[in-house]
């Protein structure tokens, strides 16, 4: 009897989360009468805005993994191997932002960086990039950091790091050649997270006026019946993308043979 | 002058002082092991040497150089450790190769390098291999190799037989012994286990409470215990109880006779089981055997005397078979086998 539960639970749950899928997917191949079409996608590609924000927001997300890679790795790094008890405290600022909206962070970036602060960064495009860059880090923070502390958790850093050490080895070189390339399944898990969360968000980049692909995608949902739904399953099909990557890399990695 | 001289060596983790003015002069080329029980501060004396802790006071030279505030990079120390520490990511190779690459040793030269040492430590084929594809007796010489390739001025070993299968740990302390020898290296092994300690040092200094109980060849160590603590830690040891009386030792009615007793009052003394032997000679004791244990070559015997369970090993011969649970016996040791004890 718990079997069939268990079964009627799992179907509910598919249904629930696959039905609207399935009728935006459908309904994005509709845009010529009377017969299923790919128009909607075509559109959408053609578009030179799609393909100047898609091609925005790719770069700023490869902008923000490096950034997030070159904070997180050694501050992880840092904390396990020399402050483990600072861990609940540094654990505790790495979750805020999942409880501080985005909203909230980009008001207080205007109001401190605006073009009559100290540091006036939203006075120029680079500046207000830079701001936005620094946005999307502190956006995918708790997946970047946990992913980091995770894989730092499967190795034995202290011991790894002394070895290094008395083979001569400073801290750039035990970062670069021994404690980022054990973790690499780790990093990368973190990057393609913050690839999505940046492919996809809206509220800094509309409201720091950048051309990125969420704002996009809003506008084209303001004004176009077919082409949001197309561009819904562009932008669904890119984070699947990166989910399956993550599992790709994770089966095919040395380090998690090595500990298997 | 010593090659590598630790001297008034102190530690301490807050009011805990785990390391007590350790002194300890090593020639070049010696083999030194630190043996001790868990928390004896062997091992805090081991990373102090490394640089991996800051000694509380005292200093540390290598070759004439005081390297106590040098970082560990910057000491030319090469180590082992327990738990292997190869990095995953490379191959036997290029673990080997590591600290020579880091060092900017020109590649030709390096590569010459790890074949030799690979050549070395027996596993000239393997360079390709990664750590997880090799066992654990293999991971423990390629680290032995990496330490090694970049020629450091000490070697220290952290207890690295510990995590391996019995048999494997005997045959890679020859192993290791013998590669030492070779290169000439001056090593510090640190351990817990007295037959290692025994069978691989030079010299061996016997650890209690962060100070050094006593600093020896292994047979003088083994033979001649200083203190209660070095009997008792170091191989198996009867314990007696007796009266001194200035020519000797009085227990249970015999009197020992022992030209560097005291006057008088309680002393105890120690007796190895291979000193104890069934029958009459020097001094006769009676007995009365409670177990025997067959071990091969050897007879262990249980034996009641003077008050104490006393073990006894006699070597097996077929021609004489072991006295009988519950017999009584005679049993004999010479007086120059006692061993007096300081507390």
């Amino acid at each position: 009897m718990n079997r069939v539960w268990s079964w009627l639970a799992l179907a509910v749950g598919l249904v629930y989360f696959f039905l609207p899928l399935l009728g935006t997917l459908e309904f994005s191949l509709r845009k010529r009468k009377g017969e299923y079409s790919l128009d909607a996608y075509a559109a959408v590609f053609a578009d030179p805005a799609f393909q100047a924000t898609l091609g925005y927001s790719v770069l700023m997300a490869l902008l923000t993994i490096v950034f997030g890679v070159l904070l997180i790795v050694p501050t992880a790094y840092w904390v396990r191997l020399k402050l483990p008890r600072l861990r609940p405290w540094v654990e505790f600022v790495t979750l805020l932002p999942l409880v501080i909206p985005a909203i909230v962070i980009v008001f207080g970036y205007i109001r401190l960086y605006n073009t009559s602060s100290f540091l006036p960064l939203t006075g120029s495009a680079m500046g207000t990039n830079m701001l936005l860059m620094f946005g999307y880090a502190t956006l995918a923070l708790p997946y970047m950091y946990r992913a980091v502390d995770t894989g730092l958790r499967t190795i034995d850093i202290g011991t790894l790091t002394e070895a290094a050490q008395s083979l001569g080895a400073g801290w750039v070189t035990i970062l670069a050649r021994v404690i980022l390339p054990n973790v690499l399944v780790a990093v990368l898990s973190g990057a393609f997270l913050t690839f999505a969360i940046v492919i996809g968000e809206f509220t800094l980049a509309a409201l720091l006026n950048r051309p990125a692909f969420g704002p996009y995608m809003q506008l084209l949902g303001a004004n176009k019946a077919y082409e949001p739904a197309a561009l819904a399953v562009i932008a669904f099909a890119i984070t699947w993308a990166c989910m399956g990557l993550i599992q790709l890399v994770t089966r095919f990695s040395k380090h998690t043979r090595a500990s298997a | 002058m010593s090659f590598l001289s630790i001297q008034h060596l102190e530690k301490s983790f807050g009011a805990n002082r785990v390391v007590k003015d350790f002194n300890l002069p090593i020639e070049k080329g010696e083999f030194v092991s630190l043996l001790g029980p868990s928390g004896c501060g062997k091992t805090t004396v081991l990373r102090m040497v490394a640089g991996f802790e800051t000694p509380s006071s005292g200093s540390i030279l290598i070759d004439g150089q005081d390297v106590t505030g040098l970082k560990p990079n910057a000491r030319n120390i090469g180590m082992v450790f327990q738990a292997y520490a190869l990095f995953p990511n490379l191959t036997v190779a290029q673990n080997v190769a590591f600290g020579l690459k880091v060092k900017g040793v020109a590649k030709a030269e390096a590569e010459a390098r790890v074949t030799e040492m690979l050549r070395l430590i027996g596993l000239p084929d393997l360079g390709g291999r990664y750590p997880y594809q090799l066992s654990g007796g293999q991971q423990q010489r390629v680290a032995l190799a990496r330490a090694l390739a970049v020629r450091p001025r000490v070697l220290l070993l952290d207890e690295p037989l510990s995590a391996l299968d019995a048999k494997i740990r005997v045959s890679l302390r020859s192993e290791i012994r013998e590669i030492q020898r070779e290169l000439g290296i001056t090593t510090v092994f640190v351990t817990h286990d007295q037959e290692e300690a025994l069978s691989m040092s030079d010299r061996v200094v016997v650890m209690n409470g962060g100070i050094a109980e006593q600093v020896g060849a292994p047979f003088e160590v083994y033979n001649r215990p200083r203190t209660r603590f070095v009997a008792t830690f170091v191989g198996t040891l009867n314990l007696f109880e007796g009266e001194a009386t200035g020519q000797g030792v009085k227990i249970t009615g015999a009197t020992i006779p022992l030209d560097d007793a005291p006057k008088s009052g309680r002393v105890s003394f120690a007796l190895r089981p291979e000193a104890l032997h069934l029958g009459k000679g020097e001094v006769t004791l009676p007995a009365t055997v409670e177990s025997v244990e067959f071990l091969g070559s050897i007879l262990r015997l249980r034996v009641r005397v003077a008050g104490i369970l006393a073990a006894l090993d006699t070597f097996n011969r077929a021609d004489a078979p072991p006295p009988a649970v519950g017999s009584a016996v005679d049993v004999n040791f010479a007086a120059r086998d006692l061993v007096l004890l300081n507390d």
